[in-house]
């Protein structure tokens, strides 16, 4: 293993007409990472993936791909593949065609060629669909043209800009093991583009949390789970989100602290023994789980998860309490506090 | 089977169809399916005059047509017209909407440029170009005076005519054209572009692997367009050469009009406006059915 990092961007800055694309942005990522970049819409992850892939140039900062400085090469001068959140499949061309036309233009041997179109159609399941046209496929199985497009020429760096985005619930989740499946068994570096939290966590090995055309956090999704270093990153990652308390409505905290606390730390309690008292708005049942929501004058967010069936009554008064441990403290700006304990 | 229902709702919709298609087959049947069954009635009868008056004589006008010798060269004439001015002007057209639609300063100037040709009335158009031409005065000799070379009529021998013909028709269509491959070249998704790229193919790659098939249905509509163009050219000539010299740069129109209106030969003009329309019909079906079975549309 060398120590030097398969990819790394070294404070890339991307303005178009003085507004703001990406900013300051620095990244090193290992051979063979799975990186997820999060955001929400307009945050500059897409930006990001395109100054990658060479798609735009960045104003400043460096961009190093395989030891190779790449900052202001040609998008084919950089060996790799991507998948287009649109999937991009050429309409006139069949699925074969499709696929191969990389390779076409790079003129491998015919042979060569249909060796690894066959094995890219037998990875992504599209055996027998060679001659059928985008226009005449499912929307998995366009995606999945897409993926064998962007595996068949053995790059290994692959982008992909929110591939799932346009597929249903159930499909997406089917798709989100393979794709991952998929870059174990190829041992490829994937950076992924959603703004899905739920993609981001399962799949990744390496989250980027963007916001605003800057890195907010950068780690692995446990880290930024149990570790998040600042109110937005709290907010924006796990389901439910971390509710925020203001430190006033708690007792032995700075008034302006905010604190955070996930759902599965919050228990009820007996009236007159908790240390909030908040009104219950809306019971969701999850089968295995019940997420109760609540409400307080000076928290956002606050969410109990009860085990099995546990609706109550919305406008009820409930009592809840929760461990010290458990405790997530930002100060006034919203930075995370390293605790003592 | 016969649910009563399912009878009146079928039968509204028809009645609903009908009316939709009304206005539609009245305005059709009034000005082009009458008009060209009429022609054809007219073309099976011979020309009258106070002594013979006109009776039902067949394909005789026909025949007339085919024996007539300047009837030959009006047709060769309109074929070698066709076969230069549509390749030139769709390759002309292509390569201006290729040029215009990609990302070069001004942008809009440079369309509406390529299209003012287009926008001008033909007549206007003709005696521009008549100006042009002209020898001694016109800019074409003044300019060639420049490098010494000595005035040549264009429009007034035979050789240089239906050249000169020509040569305003692609000046006037290529603008046109244009403006249909421009609106077909934004349909086209960026991401293609983006897609090929990243796979390594060149411009010219990207062209002709991926824009090309990607126009080829407006190419075939400015085609079946550029055809019935080809065929439907008059104002020029009336402007330009009259026809002349000696035939040089007859068209068939311009031949129907004047041996209709000139010779008052009624009835071998709508023989040969039978003929045209006979294979501009061949023509079309031809372009619609085959080239259209190998067209991708989106």
């Amino acid at each position: 293993m060398t120590t030097q990092p398969f990819v790394s961007l070294k404070g890339i800055g991307k303005r178009w007409n003085g507004k703001l694309g990406v900013e300051d942005v620095s990244l090193d990522i290992p051979e063979g990472a799975f990186v997820a970049l999060l955001g929400p819409s307009g945050c500059g992850k897409s930006t990001t993936l395109r100054l990658l892939a060479g798609l735009e140039i960045p104003d400043e900062g460096k961009i190093v791909i395989d030891g190779r400085d790449v900052t202001t090469s040609a998008a084919s001068d950089r060996n790799l593949s991507m998948v287009f959140q649109s999937y991009a499949l050429f309409p006139h061309l069949s699925v074969a065609e499709n696929v191969m036309f990389g390779l076409k233009v790079r003129r491998v041997p015919r042979a060569e060629r249909l060796e690894k179109l066959k094995r890219a159609l037998e990875i992504t399941g599209l055996t027998g669909l060679e001659d059928r046209k985008p226009g005449e496929l499912s929307g998995g199985q366009r995606q999945r043209v897409a993926l064998a497009r962007a595996i068949v020429a053995g790059q290994r760096l692959c982008l992909m800009d929110e591939p799932l985005s346009n597929l249903d619930a159930k499909l997406r989740n089917a798709v989100r093991k393979d794709i991952k499946k998929l870059q174990r068994d190829l041992g490829i570096t994937v950076v992924y583009v959603t703004h899905d939290q739920t993609e981001a966590m399962s799949m990744a090995d390496i989250v980027v949390l963007m916001k605003d055309g800057r890195i907010q956090q950068i780690g692995s999704p446990q880290e930024l789970y149990s570790a998040p270093v600042n109110t937005f990153v709290a907010e924006f990652v796990g389901a439910p989100p971390m509710a925020l308390i203001k430190g006033h409505a708690l007792t032995g905290f700075d008034d302006d602290t905010t604190i955070g606390l996930r759902a599965e730390n919050i228990r009820l309690e007996k009236p007159g023994k908790g240390r909030l008292v908040c009104t219950v708005t809306e019971c969701e049942f999850l089968g295995a789980e019940t997420f109760i929501g609540l409400a307080h004058d000076h928290a956002t967010g606050l969410t109990l998860k009860a085990p099995g069936m546990a609706l109550h009554p919305s406008g009820h008064t409930v009592e809840i309490s929760f461990a010290d441990g458990d405790l997530h403290v930002f100060d006034s700006g919203g930075k995370r506090v390293a605790r003592a304990t | 089977m016969s649910n009563p229902h399912a009878n009146l709702e079928r039968r509204r919709q028809a009645i609903y169809g009908w009316l939709l298609l009304s206005p539609a087959a009245l305005l059709l049947s009034v000005f082009a399916f009458y008009p060209s069954l009429a022609t054809l009635w007219s073309s099976t009868f011979s020309r009258g005059n106070r002594r013979n008056p006109s009776e039902y004589i067949g394909l005789e006008n026909y025949a007339d047509l085919f024996a007539d010798p300047t009837f030959w060269l009006v047709v060769r004439n309109n074929l070698f017209y066709a076969g230069v001015t549509i390749p030139v002007s769709i390759f002309i057209a292509l390569s201006m909407a290729l040029w215009a639609n990609s990302k070069i300063p001004a942008r809009g100037f440079v369309r509406t440029a390529y299209f003012t040709p287009t926008v001008l009335p033909m007549i206007a158009a003709a005696n521009l170009w008549l100006f042009f031409y002209t020898p001694g005065l016109g800019v074409l000799d003044q300019i060639g005076a420049l490098f010494g070379l000595p005035s040549v009529n264009w429009l007034g021998q035979p050789e240089t005519a239906l050249w000169a013909i020509i040569i305003v028709t692609i000046w006037k269509e290529a603008g046109f054209f244009m403006i249909f491959y421009l609106a077909a070249l934004q349909t086209i998704p960026e991401d293609l572009k983006e897609a090929a790229d990243i796979e390594g193919a060149s411009r010219w790659t990207y062209t002709r692997r991926i824009v090309l098939p990607l126009l080829m249905p407006t190419t075939l509509f400015i085609m079946v367009n550029a055809m019935i163009n080809s065929v439907k050219l008059i104002d020029h000539l009336f402007i330009l050469t009259k026809g002349g010299p000696s035939d040089a740069s007859k068209l068939i129109l311009y031949y129907i009009w004047e041996m209709a209106f000139a010779f008052f030969d009624a009835p071998h003009a709508a023989a040969m406006t039978m003929l045209v329309l006979l294979v501009l019909g061949i023509v079309a079906a031809i372009q619609f059915f085959f080239i259209d079975r190998r067209t991708h549309y989106q």
